[in-house]
């Protein structure tokens, strides 16, 4: 048997353990997505009121330097999170998404729950420790790659 | 009256078969013995002290295959004295080599569990040896993960072989490198953020790290998040050797020794010296 | 001579002047005799060839970077401490050629060392010294790998052991368990007896060698008061240590404690100068050189000691491990008391005493225990403010 989305949406560890009713109302804002290889699902500069749970795939998140062509500056795959400028004036895309691989995805309207979050406060707490969780794992990942620990000057001392 | 006691400093002669660059400042070294002859078995982790005529000698991992006796063979990076002139060595260049040495990879307490194999830059060197053996006993054991971080993608050590068993059904290989200078369709990332959804489990896994030591620290602190027990984390430590038998004292880390009471450790037995500055 | 020679644990008394046949005695059996002499104002360990050559009538004064020695109002043979040498420059040489090698038409050839194996004799091993030689043992002589260089000179050694009658100002091997009477592991062992009308030995018999020793030596059997003097003599050593360390729980003091602010204040004085690790009797750490003649053609491996207070003695590709004083410090006083027991089943300190006399800032390694141990019997502060 199929699982419904509310389910899936209940299981995945950024709404594990949110009260019910809001549960509810994610629900309602959320759709089942699908990708094609080589499409952008955003691009930098857009407005942000969308953000996925990633279910299977690859997107690449790139930025356009001119005499560089895109940058890939990171990947998010499965079990990921992609996206949380939809939270954050002024809600637009700091980078492009590109899907690497055919990705299956969980789309939320974060634009929604944003608005809703403002009015009832309790939701917009919920919603931003969930977002701070990401910013973290996300933070720390790229302090280690700034570390540079491959290389043979690790942080950057002589 | 004179001596005839073994001397564990002397080295073997062997002779350089063939020398591979792998990915710029990493090579291999196929070795075979200078006048005939068996080359002494080795467990996968162990290293040899390979010396360069009048230059010096280093540890180096054994990075072949435990099943196939010959040749012998090792990866390393070109970027001491030694090393480096070891890089310009030709087929047919005489070698010193003494060992094996040192402790092994747990691929006997892995039997039966899920084995993963965590490796970053050049440490997947002494982690190729276990998968080799690993994919030729595939049987012996449960889901097999093998999860690679690079600097770049030019800095990926081994990537036809990493390709090869990507292809099979029945192991799982992840690489992710931290950044990209080229053409790229793969992963971007750093190691650790593999770990969440590689497919394991943690409750009953033999995992195996090795490469720079901040790296292995950061990957175990994910396992450890993901459930692994401590005891089931093994590591590849590296310390300045000048005798690889416990006697000069250099590679005394705490109460042990790196040339004999590792390279590999048992995670939780080091656990306290990991945290601690310059022991 | 005497008629029946005596048996292994028997002792003995010699006159003073029959220590001269013992010379005579291994150089006829082909040792080279190793013992105390003077030397540029100290008692250093080199080979001696006659009574003559022993500081007869020397002392010495040992504080916390202090050694002189000192006339004595006698002429006791061994009425001084331990020296800045050790015996292990014998078994362990400073400075060692491993191998060598050449260049040949296809590569190149290793010359092993032809191993001649010196027959050393050492007079005037101290009970500390003793149990250091042990400690060394377990080092270099294993069941997976042995230092066969040392191992062919410690097989042959001859071993003429002295109980001390003076004890050093900076002594300690009462708090280590490792003297100051001389237990085990000798051919001979002397205690000198001197008084105003009497200098002689009371000589216990260790071995069979130490039985062949005394073939040609006039001795008689020592009498119960003899060997009461003897053990008195040493007694009275034993009372008047210069220093002493409390060892009870010493290794789980010192690993619990590796982040304590001592180490800082230990650094401040300490210059890493290495010559503790040179003095100890213990300390086995040695380096390899490689080096080639100006053609190119030969090589060869030499083997000398090191110190882990050297800047680059934990140098793996991109620095030193152990960069800062303190490390290194806290390295060496950890190793020796702490790690050295999980290693090896014992101390690596036997309280000789010699890296506090050594050392040119005085650093006490019996006071540096103390000083952490007393850290953590102090009430905390917190504690005292409530009471």
């Amino acid at each position: 048997m199929m699982q419904t989305l509310e389910s899936i949406l209940a299981e995945h560890p950024f709404f594990k353990g949110l009260d019910p009713d809001y549960l509810e109302l994610v629900t309602g804002c959320a759709s089942n997505v699908r990708f094609d290889a080589g499409t952008y699902i955003f691009r930098e500069g857009e407005e942000a009121s969308q953000f996925y749970l990633i279910r299977e795939g690859k997107v690449a998140l790139e930025i356009y330097a001119a005499q560089h062509g895109s940058i890939t500056i990171e990947t998010i795959e499965a079990g990921e999170v992609l996206g949380w400028s939809w939270i954050f004036p002024p809600y637009r895309w700091h980078f492009s998404g590109r899907v690497f691989e055919p990705t299956r995805a969980i789309a939320l309207d974060g634009k929604c729950l944003r608005t809703k979050g403002e009015v009832d406060h309790d939701l917009g707490y919920e919603l931003m420790k969930r977002v701070a969780q990401i910013m973290m794992e996300r933070l720390q990942a790229t302090r280690i790659r700034l570390l540079d620990m491959y290389g043979d000057n690790p942080g950057g001392r002589l | 009256m004179t001596s005839t006691l073994p001397d564990p400093m002397l080295p073997q002669l062997y002779r350089v078969q063939h020398v591979r660059r792998e990915i710029p400042d990493t090579f291999t070294l196929e070795l075979e013995p200078k006048d005939g002859g068996e080359i002494p078995p080795f467990a996968t982790g162990q290293f040899n002290m390979l010396y360069v005529f009048g230059v010096g000698e280093i540890p180096i991992s054994i990075s072949g295959d435990p099943a196939k006796r010959r040749p012998l063979v090792h990866t390393t990076r070109a970027v001491g004295t030694v090393s480096r002139t070891m890089s310009e060595l030709k087929p047919d260049d005489v070698i010193g080599v003494r060992g094996p040495f040192g402790s092994h990879w747990p691929i006997k307490q892995a039997e039966g569990k899920d084995v993963v194999i965590a490796a970053g830059g050049i440490g997947l060197a002494p982690l190729r040896s276990v998968m080799y053996h690993v994919s030729s006993q595939r049987e012996k054991y449960g889901k097999t993960v093998l999860l690679y971080g690079a600097r770049t993608p030019a800095d990926i050590l081994y990537r036809r072989e990493l390709e090869n068993w990507r292809a099979h059904f029945d192991l799982e290989v992840y690489v992710t490198v931290d950044r990209v200078t080229d053409l790229w369709r793969g992963s971007v990332g750093v190691v650790t953020q593999l770990i969440p959804r590689a497919p394991f489990d943690p409750k009953n896994t033999i995992a195996m790290v090795c490469g720079p030591e901040l790296m292995m620290r950061f990957t175990i602190v994910e396992l450890e998040k993901r459930g692994v027990a401590l005891e089931n984390i093994y590591l590849s430590m590296e310390r300045n050797m000048k005798c690889a038998i416990g006697m000069c004292g250099h590679c005394q880390y705490g109460p042990n020794f790196v040339c004999k009471d590792g390279p590999v450790f048992q995670y939780s037995q080091i656990q306290a010296l990991l945290a601690k500055w310059e022991v | 001579m005497n008629s029946s020679l005596p048996h292994v644990h028997d002792q003995v008394v010699v006159d003073r002047e029959q220590i001269q046949e013992l010379f005579v005695t291994l150089t006829r059996k082909g040792y080279r005799v190793v013992g105390p002499t003077v030397r540029d104002h100290a008692i250093v360990y080199d080979t001696v060839t006659s009574l003559a050559d022993l500081p007869i009538g020397y002392t010495d004064e040992q504080d916390g970077g202090t050694y002189r020695l000192k006339k004595r109002s006698d002429e006791a043979m061994f009425g001084y401490a331990v020296g800045p040498q050790s015996w292990k420059k014998f078994l362990f040489p400073p400075v060692m050629r491993l191998w060598q090698a050449r260049r040949e038409e296809n590569g190149f050839e290793v010359i092993p060392e032809s191993q001649e194996i010196p027959k050393l004799a050492f007079i005037g091993v101290r009970s500390c010294e003793l149990h250091a030689i042990s400690i060394q043992d377990k080092v270099f002589m294993r069941a997976d790998y042995s230092d066969p260089t040392y191992q062919s000179r410690r097989n042959n050694l001859c071993i003429v052991a002295v109980n001390c009658g003076h004890a050093g100002g900076t002594c300690f091997c009462t708090s280590m368990k490792t003297g100051p009477k001389v237990i085990s592991d000798f051919d001979l062992a002397l205690t000198e007896v001197l008084d105003k009308n009497h200098h002689y030995f009371v000589v216990e018999v260790g071995t069979q060698l130490g039985i062949e020793l005394l073939q040609t030596i006039p001795y008689r059997e020592a009498s119960h008061d003899d060997a009461q003097l003897a053990e008195d003599i040493v007694a009275n050593t034993a009372e008047h240590m210069g220093r002493s360390m409390d060892t009870i729980d010493i290794k789980d003091l010192l690993y619990r404690n590796m982040e304590h602010s001592r180490w800082d204040e230990v650094a401040t004085r300490c210059l890493s100068c290495s010559n503790c690790t040179m003095v100890c009797p213990t300390c086995f750490c040695t380096t390899v050189e490689d080096v080639t003649d100006l053609t190119g053609k030969q090589a060869e491996r030499w083997r000398k000691w090191d110190s882990c207070f050297t800047m680059d003695f934990s140098y793996i590709y991109g620095g030193s491990i152990r960069t800062s004083t303190k490390s290194r410090y806290r390295q060496w006083m950890t190793h020796k008391l702490a790690s050295w027991i999980d290693q090896f089943g014992t101390s690596g300190c036997v309280g000789c005493g010699r890296c506090i006399t050594w050392c040119p800032v005085g650093i006490d390694i019996t006071e540096e225990v103390r000083a952490i141990r007393e850290s953590e019997n102090a009430p905390t502060r917190a504690a005292k403010e409530q009471s």
